[in-house]
């Protein structure tokens, strides 16, 4: 069976809802902000993959790529800044523990 | 123009010195205060000299009829075609008369007040009141526009709250400005809607334009006469809703409850505003609108008059039981405003018919100086008694020289003796009234009689009476030589003001009007001016018990004047229990059960809503990320299978 | 069975596998190494699709800078080799389900749909190309995003700077 779109699609959406999993379940932020790479990350293969198969004169999901990766970047970057505070401020990283904000 | 020019720096003088004391007096200039408002008002009040001689003698005259001369005019806000509030300033005999009486009286309170407020803290402040005052007062009788005249109306009503609440710190004197505001407030609701029925009817807010429309056979007149309600027609309504604003500024009964309170202002104070000035408003508002009241209204005119007869009467009738010198003053006040009114109100247009507006204006003119001199006099002898009572005086005939000849001088003024100035006055009004309406002359012979007796009542009580026992008390004479002079001139003033030939001046038509002394006629108001100082000779010359015998003599009649007939108490009746039971309370309740409940409602059930839905606010990360999730998941598949 | 598609499925198998122990691993420095294998297949994966230039990125800009921050904050914040403690065992069965089904749900409809290449031959992608065309100014060009992405990261910066900041004494809560 040749390898096509659908089968590179089977591979995105798995890492997706793994990431999804493992958003809901971890209590650790950083796990958590692990999780967010992965859904990330799906989406990129995803791009990727329907510019090779169906695009292939263009060049749009490679730079959709390449501008995620960075917005990734940053986005990682402020997220452990901010763990790293609410450490600072709560000697925890645990998810549980960041509920002053409610009611 | 420069003859412009210095018209308007008239009242612009003052306004200039208001801004500069209100805005750096009590910080920077503090004792110059005075002489800054004196030297500015000085000035004014050369130019309204200047004003008055060019106008009388040189400018005003056109084939020996005064005209009306627009000196500045200034469209301001134009509603429409010939509908416009403009700002302007008007000469006419009564509004150049006006100038001269205001700025010279406004001079002298100016000159006294120097020594009279000295060491006062808020001394600034008193001066940029005044000047405000002034500055406010000119405008109003310079107006040329029946709109322009009501905005300076409030404004000389604002400066007279300010003034009257002087002393802030004591109660009394914040009621007393709180009632005087209320109840001239009041009466303006009437003149304001006056001014929108006549400026309706006549298409014009113009005065000069106005008087024109409603004077000759016009459409606009014609469909004012015709239309009709309750009886009397529009152009009826109008001008008995511009009097009730006359009314109210001049203390005409039933709304003169504010006058005698006023008087808790500083006593210069009431000199210039409750005597001589503002409280002439009224009168100066129904002069200028004459020619409608004459000509086209005739019923309200009697209006007036007989208004203006009865409170001359009851104002008489009270100030012989009061005891605070500067109520028997307001009261006094009150009786010769009514009887510039009634003087008005029998008096007819043009011509011999005109007596009695020239009259009017003509006591105006008089009562302004001996008034003006009264209420300073007082305000010299409560500055040495330090008290207003007339029972803590007495005897003060040698202590005080100057205060007590000024003050004679002006009691004979007002008591209508020749050769002093309220007799000639005085004997035009009976004169115009004898001839127009015996009824009010009856009235107004009595009264003047009665005046002669409470004038002299006061007087003999204070500088007669009992020797004058000076315990705890320093004496610091009779007052530095700015409150005495003002004082003298003002003596003076009254001596002669009578001898100015008025009816050539100040006539209904702008003619002139020959006039002359019938020696028999005043003989009558004469003898029983001097039969009521006798009597008061008699009573308060020395102590006796003369006078609480014929007190109790008149029993309830005595109870009830010296009460001011209850009127107060009326007022308060139908205030409190009537308006507050059968109004207040009521709007009260809604606001309170139904209003205020609505918005309770819907607060209630926000509330609530938020209580129950609160937990969902719950501050986990994930349980947030769950629902988004789901949330997510359901509108794929809303997309999917429902909307596609 | 071609030698390509053997690739591809060892490669996927690769992703899926480390992923999958990223998010369950109990201990999370672990669960830090495996995430940084997951990334490497990830790279692999655009390898075998031949771009490589953004399967160098992803190596670049993930695996030696993401992963390698992730690790450093895991040193700043825990001790090595901690174990983290058990999640909900309730959460962990809904979470499981609720992702499979949500899963099987979206390949469903993946599957269903028909993809249609739009034409146009596959250029290769040289970094060239990229570069003129992030660069240009014409149409189809990318420097407005080129820069709007450069000042995000700017701010970015910035702001991780000022939260990561220590705060003064006194002005720290609990």
């Amino acid at each position: 069976m040749e390898v096509g779109l659908t089968h590179i699609l089977f591979l995105s959406t798995a890492l997706f809802f793994i990431g999804v999993y493992g958003f809901l379940t971890r209590r650790n932020t950083i796990t958590m902000l692990m999780a967010i790479e992965l859904l990330l990350n799906s989406v990129n293969i995803n791009f990727i993959a329907f510019n090779k198969y169906l695009y292939g004169g263009k060049l749009e999901g490679v730079f959709f790529t390449l501008f995620l990766i960075a917005i990734a970047a940053a986005e990682a970057a402020v997220a452990i800044a901010i763990i790293i505070n609410f450490y600072r401020n709560y000697k925890s990283i645990d998810v549980e523990d960041a509920d002053s904000l409610k009611w | 123009m420069s003859n412009a020019l210095s018209i308007i720096l008239i009242p612009g003088l003052p306004l200039l010195s208001f801004l500069l004391l209100g805005l750096f007096g009590r910080k920077y200039l503090r004792e110059n205060a005075g002489w800054i408002g004196t030297l500015s008002l000085l000035a004014s009040t050369v130019l309204s000299l200047v004003t008055a001689f060019n106008y009388f003698f040189v400018s005003g005259k056109v084939s020996g009829v005064y005209q009306q001369i627009i000196v500045a005019k200034h469209t301001w806000l134009e509603f429409s075609h010939g509908v416009s509030i403009d700002m302007g300033f008007m000469l006419d005999p009564i509004s150049v008369m006006m100038i001269v009486i205001v700025t010279f009286v406004s001079l002298m309170v100016h000159i006294y007040s120097l020594g009279y407020m000295k060491g006062e803290e808020r001394f600034a402040t008193y001066y940029a009141f005044l000047s405000l005052f002034t500055f406010s007062m000119l405008g109003l009788v310079l107006s040329s526009n029946i709109f322009q005249i009501y905005i300076f109306w409030e404004l000389v009503g604002v400066s007279s709250f300010l003034l009257i609440g002087f002393y802030f710190d004591k109660p009394s004197a914040v009621a007393a400005s709180k009632k005087a505001f209320i109840v001239t407030r009041f009466a303006d609701l009437g003149f304001l809607i006056g001014i929108l029925v006549l400026s309706f009817g006549a298409e014009t807010l113009d005065f000069k334009t106005l008087i024109e429309r409603l004077t000759t056979s016009t459409p606009q007149l014609n469909s004012m006469i015709g239309a009709s309600f309750l009886g009397a027609s529009s152009l009826t309504w109008g001008l008995l809703l511009v009097f009730a604003g006359g009314a109210g500024k001049s203390a005409m009964f039933p709304l003169h409850i504010w006058l005698p309170d006023a008087m808790e202002g500083p006593t210069p104070v009431s000199a210039l505003i409750h005597a001589a000035t503002m409280v002439v408003a009224g009168v100066y508002l129904v002069a200028r609108l004459f020619p409608v009241f004459a000509i086209s209204a005739p019923g309200a005119l009697q209006v007036v008059g007989y208004v203006g007869a009865f409170s001359a009467l009851i104002a008489a009738v009270i100030a012989c039981t009061q005891t605070d010198i500067k109520r028997v003053l307001a009261y006094s006040t009150m009786s010769q405003i009514g009887f510039m009114m009634f003087a008005l109100g029998v008096s007819g247009y043009g011509g011999e018919h005109g007596l009695g507006y020239m009259a009017s204006m003509f006591h105006l003119f008089t009562h302004a100086m001996f008034k003006a001199l009264l209420f300073l006099g007082a305000g010299a002898v409560i500055h040495y008694v330090h008290s207003n009572e007339m029972e803590d005086m007495g005897g003060l005939r040698s202590k005080m020289p100057v205060t007590h000849l000024t003050f004679l001088i002006a009691c004979l003024a007002i008591s209508g003796i020749p050769p002093f100035a309220g007799f000639f006055s005085k004997e035009e009004i009976l004169l115009a009234a004898f001839q127009h309406n015996k009824l009010i002359y009856a009235v107004a012979l009595f009264t003047s009689g009665l005046t002669a007796f409470y004038m002299f009542r006061l007087y003999f009580s204070i500088f007669w009476n009992k020797e004058f026992h000076a315990e705890h008390h320093d004496d610091h004479g009779e007052g530095p030589m700015t409150m005495k002079l003002p004082l003298i001139i003002l003596g003076l003033m009254a001596l002669i003001a009578g001898f100015v030939p008025f009816s050539h001046f100040v006539t209904s038509d702008g003619q002139m009007l020959e006039t002359e002394m019938h020696i028999v006629f005043s003989v009558a108001p004469v003898f029983l001016a001097l039969t009521g100082i006798l009597i008061a000779f008699r009573l308060y010359k020395s102590e006796n018990p003369g006078a609480e015998k014929i007190a109790s003599a008149f029993g309830g009649l005595y109870e009830w004047a010296l009460h001011k007939f209850y009127i107060d108490e009326i007022y308060l009746f139908v205030t409190k229990k009537i308006i507050f039971n059968l109004i207040g309370k009521p709007s009260a309740w809604i606001d309170r059960n139904i209003v205020d409940g609505g918005v309770n409602l819907s607060a209630d059930l926000t509330g609530d809503t938020s209580d129950l839905i609160k937990d969902w606010q719950s501050g986990k990360l994930q349980k947030y990320a769950i629902w988004f999730f789901a949330g997510a998941m359901g509108l794929v598949v809303v997309f999917m299978y429902v909307w596609r | 069975m071609s030698i390509n598609s053997i690739i591809f499925y060892l490669i996927a198998a690769f992703i899926i596998g480390s992923a999958l122990l990223a998010v369950t691993a109990r201990k999370i420095f672990r669960a830090a190494i495996y995430l940084l294998f997951s990334m490497i297949g990830v790279a692999a994966l655009y390898f075998w699709m031949s771009y490589e230039f953004i399967a160098a990125v992803q190596i670049i800009v993930y695996v030696g800078g993401i992963v390698v921050l992730i690790i450093f904050s895991i040193f700043l914040t825990h001790h090595v080799g901690s174990e983290m403690e058990k999640p909900n065992r309730l959460r962990m069965v809904f979470s499981g389900l609720a992702a499979l089904c949500a899963f099987a749900f979206s390949f469903m409809v993946i599957a269903k749909n028909e993809f249609v290449p739009s034409g146009g031959a596959p250029l290769p992608l040289t970094v060239e190309r990229i570069g003129m065309q992030m660069l240009s100014t014409t149409e189809h060009g990318y420097i407005l995003p080129f820069e709007v992405v450069s000042m995000l990261l700017l701010a970015a910066m910035v702001g991780c700077i000022v939260i990561a900041l220590k705060q003064p004494e006194g002005q720290i809560q609990r």
